[in-house]
């Protein structure tokens, strides 16, 4: 996945003249399906579910084996575990990232497991990376702007949506993303996801690096736009706070389901608060 | 009186072409400073690129002024230009189809990029000598002045004369619209603004829906305008010769990097600071100091015009030693 020293196109020898290379915003998403094969109607299920999903990056070993996460309509759901388990690569192939060898992905009642990360975006999932999720160069606004790119609509009702979900945005409306504090930062993050109006919103750590203060307020938040009806799948380091507001938490440990349960069950279990919640 | 004359020496020597010469290097900048924040990589094909635009111009004017077909007191160029424009965009367009889309395809990095167009740049220089010829090319015609020396002696009394070409009076205007409309282009629209939003983060601007490869044309086609414009109003102010677009590399990619790489304001800052010092060291300031009272006893020139690209060249080296950024805090570091 990274610049791997089998593709002699991606030598990085010379990249650090800036003033004939500008690696500055580069892309490094390597989606798995750069075109989108057919989608196909199923059945029941959740509203969103990577079924036991097998799979890695490119040609690579498998990442996560027969790994499930799902997310019931209007409910909340945390992905948690220690590190290296695979959280965000769970994610990452429910979002098209990731080549997904056996398995499927399944969003309202349509087979997508085939179809590019772009595509997976106009059938409504809203997905918030764990870093760089901003243009730093551009206003608040345009950034929200940005995130209803797909759309041709009216977009004025949903910004004012956002605006009245994180007044802050308002007021700093017009001064570039990258000038604002981390949590700020956040929410625009947030923000630009769902401008799109998303069926299904999902969050790669969207605490990571925020002071306990301005965490608490952001979890406020993800349950303000969660009251608003709109399904959540989370990936999470808090792993405390955030079984406490899911309605399903899934423990991953090396890229398998290893506890499944409601937030308060996982809270409760004795073995998950041994192993990952300190006691 | 004599501080008038001295006034209108400096403006006739120094401040008219200054202005011309510095809206055609912002020009060619903002080109490069275009490609440099979207496709991130020094296009050195750049020069060759302007050299087709005005190769295409020089050609269709000539075909033009064979059928009779002229825009009276200004040059026929201009009515050349938007079909230059196509004919750049054109080859930009198939030169990215062949080219660069298969190293975007495996993901190259920006260096590998910088070779690929200089190997773009050789054929493109070959491309237009063997269409055109190495030869200098005349194709301005119309009006040659706008204010000529003796009419501005005549009208004011003054001892200087003050020309102003033509060509550098449409030189200026066609830069400003072409800036202006540049300008709106990138902070107004929804393209425009897509385009800085690949630039800023592609990542994000695959996940907000935009399509990269829409980006990456829209850039060309921009370029391919600008490139144009600017290879045009050089080759009517002075002359169209292939291998002059060649060495205006060096002032362009000077402009473009002493405004800040990525930049477009800093593109069209540089390209006047570029052009007006080059213009100071390399002008014999010996009259205008002889107005104003001293008395210089050689010619009080630092450089001779021969040497007017190392002017470009230290700069560069300054800028690049002590504000690497470039004034307008560019890109590169």
């Amino acid at each position: 996945m990274s610049g791997g020293s089998d593709n002699p196109w991606q030598d990085g020898r010379g990249n650090k003249d800036h003033s004939i290379a500008n690696p500055r915003g580069t892309g490094t998403m390597t989606p798995a399906h750069r075109k989108s094969g057919a989608t196909k109607k199923v059945e029941g299920g959740p509203f969103l579910i990577g079924d036991t999903m097998t799979g890695g990056y490119g040609k690579g070993p498998d990442i996560l084996h027969d790994c499930t996460i799902a997310v019931e309509a209007g409910q909340i759901a945390v992905i948690v575990g220690p590190n290296g388990a695979g959280k965000s690569t769970a994610m990452k192939a429910v979002f098209g990232m990731l080549d997904v060898r056996s398995g499927s992905v399944r969003l309202d009642g349509e087979d997508i497991t085939a179809l590019s990360p772009q595509d997976r975006v106009v059938k409504g999932m809203g997905f918030v990376p764990q870093t760089s999720n901003i243009f730093t160069s551009m206003t608040v606004e345009e950034n929200l702007e940005m995130g209803a790119f797909i759309r041709r609509d009216d977009i004025s009702g949903t910004m004012e949506q956002v605006y009245d979900l994180f007044p802050i945005l308002k007021e700093k409306r017009y001064q570039p993303a990258g000038e604002l504090s981390g949590g700020q930062r956040q929410q625009v993050a947030v923000g630009r996801a769902l401008m799109t109006k998303p069926k299904v919103l999902m969050l790669d750590e969207p605490t990571a690096g925020v002071s306990p203060i301005v965490m608490d307020e952001l979890f406020d938040r993800i349950i303000e736009v969660s009251r608003t009806g709109l399904p959540i799948l989370m990936v999470e380091q808090n792993a405390r706070q955030a079984l406490e507001i899911a309605d399903k938490g899934y423990v991953l440990v090396q890229g398998r389901n290893a506890y499944t349960g409601t937030g308060k069950e996982l809270l409760a279990d004795h073995e998950v608060r041994k192993s990952f919640l300190g006691g | 009186m004599d501080f008038l004359n001295a006034l209108v020496a400096l403006s006739n020597f120094v401040l008219v072409p200054g202005i011309a010469y510095g809206s055609q290097l912002a020009l060619g900048a903002l080109g490069v400073t275009l490609i440099y924040g979207i496709l991130r990589f020094s296009n050195f094909a750049h020069g060759d690129t302007m050299a087709f635009g005005a190769m295409v111009a020089v050609l269709v004017t000539w075909w033009m002024q064979g059928i009779g077909i002229g825009l009276g007191p200004l040059p026929t160029a201009l009515l050349a230009l938007p079909f230059a424009i196509l004919g750049c965009m054109a080859l930009l367009l198939v030169t990215d189809r062949l080219v660069y889309r298969f190293y975007r395809e495996q993901k190259a990095k920006p260096v590998i990029l910088v070779i690929v167009s200089m190997g773009v740049m050789f054929i493109m220089n070959g491309l237009v000598r063997f269409i055109i010829g190495p030869d200098d090319q005349r194709f301005s015609d119309g009006e040659r002045f706008i204010i000529s020396a003796r009419d501005f002696k005549e009208m004011t009394g003054l001892d200087e004369g003050l020309t102003i070409k033509t060509t550098q009076g449409i030189t200026v205007i066609v830069a400003v619209i072409a800036v202006a409309l540049l300008f709106w282009f990138l902070n107004k629209t929804r393209t425009g603004k897509s385009m800085r939003a690949y630039s800023d983060n592609e990542d994000l601007a695959l996940l907000s829906g935009i399509n990269p490869e829409r980006v990456v044309m829209y850039t060309w086609l921009i370029v391919a305008a600008l490139a144009t414009t600017a290879g045009v109003l050089y080759g009517l102010d002075k002359s169209f010769k292939p291998f002059v677009y060649f060495q205006l590399l060096l002032p362009i990619f000077a402009s473009a990097i002493v405004g800040g790489l990525g930049s477009p304001l800093g593109a069209i800052a540089g390209g006047f600071i570029i052009a007006f010092s080059e213009v100071t060291i390399t002008y014999a300031w010996k009259k205008v100091l002889e107005y104003i009272g001293a008395e210089p006893s050689g010619l009080v020139q630092l450089l001779s015009t021969d040497y007017k690209f190392a002017v470009s060249f230290v700069i560069l080296l300054i800028v690049l030693l002590f504000r690497p950024t470039g004034l307008f805090r560019g890109k590169s570091v």
